[in-house]
């Protein structure tokens, strides 16, 4: 026979107690965040058409970013009633992926949307949609062949850079400033993306004859962000200008800088997320702008799979089909025009 | 046999020459920093505030490493100790436990952080699971459960009191690295001057004669997963009101730093012996190093391979220093040997 001892019971009723209060802390209210395409008055395409099946994969990263692309796609696909979309999970990896398009490519839909977990890893997979007669619209990460998709759209890296360096130059210009000197926190800095953001960088503040001064790459995570920010200021006790790539590694950036009571800079933000461009629009931190690489390109690609699905082309462009390629613009958002894009803000 | 009996049992002697030793390499980590940027420290006051930011920067970490040292020193390892602090961090800011204050949101992370030790715990010592695998499951089954909570969102601290946490100060020291220096002299004291931190040793050194000698080597075993869990839980705090957020992939690798630093400090990766003193030292040396490539704006890929190279200098000093000790005591307890 097993004793309860008066301690055991209430450690344990404790525990319960505990455990009760703490489930009930789990729940966040999901903000209403999507972005998507509303405006359809006097636009033929928006009309009703036939219907289209249009079949979805996005891996599922813990990033804002990726989440906010599934989000979009799904909000962008409830507005048409001539839509329906399916969902598959894409898993942990690319073959993972690889095997839950398998599933999808047998359902036969009439369009496949996918953010690949990396293209050229399902560059096979594109391929063998196509040859099956669906067409498959590309999300950010681009198939090698091009007969592995009907339509590629995505952001633009190094446009990203560009514009950073671009809106950094122009105002050390204005401000004089001769010899600035300009920190940068990239993201993973192993990723083709953060090489293509710095690349473009680079050039844009080559053209001012200015230069980074010094890098600090963190993991596209708040606390990655506030570390290497951290050791960024350290580095530099007077700064002109920084550019962090990611907004939301930014978080911990801007943390670290109220941390060190530093405000002596301007920075200059990536991605445009709905925190930043609320920092940005009240004007009372360090953080001046930042350079969209919208994860809105998934409600685009919605609408765009529609328009491929019912043989429709762009209603402003003479062409009667859906382009091939689209590469969004990255642009720089400040104070200025922020109220235009906090709908855009993920 | 003889040589069996004649091995030196670690001093307190030789514990301090190797804390000496990690002195010297702290040391000679700085004077790389002054004669590769003389102009930084010929400022007392950058001096001074850089200090304080390498304590500061190593506070969630070296929280995080006492645990461990625990965790080590019982014969055990904590791979998911990364994933509690995302999973701690994640639960307290969710919005609904954010309405409960800062007293709910600490009380959270803390609450969580013991049980998710608690579960590696009764795992480990009454399902005898090999603490490699059951915590590496954990890992795993943590930061997805956080990435479930979070809805792979980065969750905003709105709560004034936690996030200034990481920018106040008392008496001129961030009161993070007041929080770092309890939690070393509590685990000190434990580790030193309780039976728990001598059964602590004895359970990691031999369990069979642990058990023998009366300890509940399961409860105790048990109960230094629940430790380790619980300065996660510490950390996650800090760490959340440092990035004045959480997310599930938060305090990533934490598990690998912490485990290292452990071992620069001292402590057998096979249990049995280890010191808190050791472990801070051995956090501090990695905090150093990341502000030094810093301040010269070197490449982190660099960084991540001097610190290997220091984890198997660290380790490689420990063996030779052994060895040749034992050498030396069996030439004096055996002449024949010479």
């Amino acid at each position: 026979m097993i004793r309860i001892s008066r301690r055991h019971a209430l450690l344990g009723g404790a525990t319960i107690g505990a455990g009760v209060a703490l489930t009930a802390c789990t729940s966040n209210d999901p903000a209403d965040t999507a972005q998507v395409k509303t405006d359809t008055s006097g636009n033929a395409n928006a009309a009703t058409g036939p219907k289209v099946v249009i079949g979805f994969s996005a891996p599922a990263a813990d990033h804002g970013w990726i989440a906010a692309i599934t989000n979009n796609a799904k909000a962008q696909a409830a507005q048409y009633s001539d839509v329906e979309l399916r969902t598959v999970e894409a898993g942990a990896d690319a073959a993972a992926q690889r095997a839950a398009l398998a599933t999808l490519i047998a359902q036969k839909p009439n369009v496949i949307v996918m953010l690949p977990h990396d293209g050229k890893e399902l560059n096979a997979t594109g391929l063998e949609a196509m040859r099956a007669g669906i067409p498959v619209v590309n999300l950010d990460r681009a198939f090698p062949s091009a007969a592995a998709y009907r339509l590629q759209i995505k952001g633009d890296n190094y446009g990203m850079g560009l514009a950073a360096g671009q809106y950094i130059g122009e105002q050390l210009k204005a401000k004089g400033v001769s010899n600035p000197i300009i920190g940068e926190i990239p993201g993973i800095d192993s990723l083709e993306l953060t090489q293509e953001r710095t690349a473009g960088l680079n050039a844009a503040l080559a053209v001012y004859g200015f230069k980074v001064a010094n890098r600090r790459p963190a993991e596209f995570t708040a606390d990655s962000g506030q570390a290497a920010a951290t050791a960024l200021l350290q580095a530099l006790p007077k700064m002109d200008a920084l550019w962090n790539h990611d907004d939301d590694q930014g978080i911990g950036v801007l943390a670290a800088v109220k941390q060190a009571n530093r405000g002596e800079f301007f920075m200059v933000g990536g991605a445009g997320s709905k925190t930043a461009i609320e920092a940005i629009t009240k004007d009372d931190s360090v953080l001046k702008a930042t350079v969209t690489y919208s994860p809105s390109m998934a409600s685009s690609a919605i609408s765009l799979a529609r328009l491929i699905g019912q043989g429709k082309g762009m209603s402003d462009l003479v062409e009667l089909q859906v382009p091939k390629e689209i590469t969004l613009a990255s642009e720089t958002i400040t104070k200025d025009n922020a109220s235009k894009y906090a709908k855009l803000g993920f | 046999m003889t040589a069996r009996t004649a091995l030196p049992r670690r001093t307190d002697n030789d514990q301090v020459l190797r804390n000496l030793g990690l002195v010297g390499v702290l040391a000679a980590l700085v004077v790389i920093g002054i004669v590769t940027r003389p102009e930084l420290y010929s400022d007392p006051a950058w001096v001074r505030n850089n200090i304080l930011t390498i304590l500061q920067q190593a506070s969630a970490i070296g929280v995080v490493t006492v645990g461990m040292t625990f965790v080590i020193i019982g014969g055990g390892i904590d791979l998911s100790v990364g994933a509690i602090i995302a999973l701690a961090g994640v639960w307290s800011t969710t919005l609904a436990t954010q309405a409960y204050g800062a007293a709910g949101m600490i009380f959270t992370a803390l609450v969580v952080g013991l049980a998710v030790g608690l579960v590696n715990g009764v795992l480990i010592a009454y399902g005898k699971l090999v603490s490699f695998i059951a915590t590496l499951a954990m890992l795993v089954s943590a930061r997805g459960l956080a990435a479930q909570i979070s809805g792979k969102q980065t969750q905003v601290s709105t709560n004034d009191t936690i996030n200034s946490i990481a920018s106040s100060r008392l008496i001129g020291i961030p009161v993070l690295v007041w929080i770092l220096a309890a939690v070393v002299v509590a685990g000190w004291v434990l580790l030193n001057r309780t039976t728990f931190g001598r059964r602590t040793v004895a359970v990691g050194g031999n369990p069979e004669a642990a058990r023998l000698a009366g300890i509940d080597v399961k409860r105790h075993t048990m109960l230094l997963f629940v430790l380790s869990g619980l300065c996660c839980g510490i950390a996650a705090i800090m760490l959340t009101s440092q990035a004045t957020s959480a997310q599930a992939a938060m305090a990533n690798l934490y598990e690998l730093d912490a485990i290292a630093a452990a071992i620069i400090g001292g402590t057998l990766l096979s249990g049995g012996r280890g010191t808190i003193v050791g472990a801070l030292f051995g956090v501090l040396v990695f905090s150093t190093i990341t502000n030094l490539f810093a301040i010269n704006n070197l490449a982190t890929e660099v960084q991540n391979m001097v610190k290997g190279g220091i984890i198997v200098a660290a380790v490689l000093l420990q063996q030779f220093r052994y060895r040749s000790l034992t050498n030396l005591l069996r030439r004096r307890n055996d002449p024949d040997i010479s």
